[in-house]
């Protein structure tokens, strides 16, 4: 029995949406690798990025799909769109879109998917174990992973350190971005 | 119809990851391969805050919130050499970004 029948509640992750984001986010994947112009790409990856944080939120990860809406679909994606803008040139979508290479690439890429698909069935056992799901699993979800990056009053969290290598990360990345795109420094 | 396992997200992610392996693999345009890279990016996340379903704990979302990071750093330097390239050579093919090829 399920946490949620037992509050009377009617649990959101049914299998109707996950197949429904599951399938909104392969055909946005297909449409970003498949469209001549770069843009059509872009607005395609914005609906996959909707999606898997639909199914984030399927998963009880509140704060990840918040993040995955905040950071990709308002950040990342325009900046993408600006570069667009920038580098559009009228005769890359006459052009070929397909390297000379492609059926090599594409023969590769079905390796990988059926090294996965083999490793994921001969592994059924592991994975089909039903969900685990503790009591403030869902209501502390964004406190939890605070603590973990933060830490509490008086100790720093397991994450703190490597919370501080990020922001140094993201700043090198800015003045690297910075200094490559500026003409003259 | 059945419940959903890990499994599941397992295989759409695994769909997620091959859909940007080949755009990286055979498209042209360095745009539309870094807009593949984030695909795969994504279907790492998925597959780390699956797990993290599967074992109750937190620790995979915190990592899917430093991947997240990383893809930024990642979107941004790797657009900053697009447009450095794209003023000197005016071209976003990557089998024209041949200068240093012997």
């Amino acid at each position: 029995m399920s946490p949620f029948a037992a509050q009377g509640m009617t649990p959101v992750a049914t299998p109707f949406f996950f197949y429904m984001l599951s399938g909104l986010a392969i055909i946005g994947g297909l449409l970003v690798i498949t469209r001549r112009n770069a843009v059509y790409s872009a607005l395609a990856l914005i609906v996959t990025l909707l999606a898997v944080s639909g199914l984030y939120l399927m998963l009880y990860a509140p704060f990840v799909a918040g993040v995955q809406i905040i950071v990709y679909a308002g950040g990342i994606m325009v900046l993408f769109l600006f570069v667009i803008m920038l580098v559009n040139l009228e005769r890359t979508v006459k052009e070929r879109q397909f390297n000379r290479m492609w059926p090599v690439g594409l023969l590769a890429a079905c390796a990988l998917l059926a090294l996965f698909l083999s490793v994921y069935e001969k592994g059924k056992g592991l994975f089909e174990r039903s969900a685990y799901l503790n009591e403030n699993f869902n209501t502390q979800n964004t406190q939890t992973i605070g603590v973990m990056l933060y830490g509490e009053a008086h100790r720093i969290g397991p994450y703190t350190f490597a919370f501080e290598i990020a922001s140094l990360l993201l700043l090198v990345a800015i003045l690297g971005a910075v200094i490559m795109a500026k003409k003259r420094i | 119809m059945a419940e959903i396992t890990t499994l599941h997200y397992l295989v759409v992610a695994a769909a997620l990851f091959v859909l940007g392996v080949i755009g990286v693999l055979t498209r042209r345009n360095v745009v539309i391969i870094l807009m593949s890279i984030e695909l795969i990016l994504n279907a790492v996340n998925l597959n780390l805050v699956a797990f993290s379903r599967m074992w109750g704990g937190l620790h995979g979302q915190v990592f899917s919130i430093f991947i997240v990071v990383d893809a930024a750093a990642e979107a941004a330097v790797g657009l900053g050499i697009l447009i450095a390239f794209f003023r000197n050579k005016e071209t976003i093919n990557v089998d024209e970004i041949d200068l240093l090829k012997w």
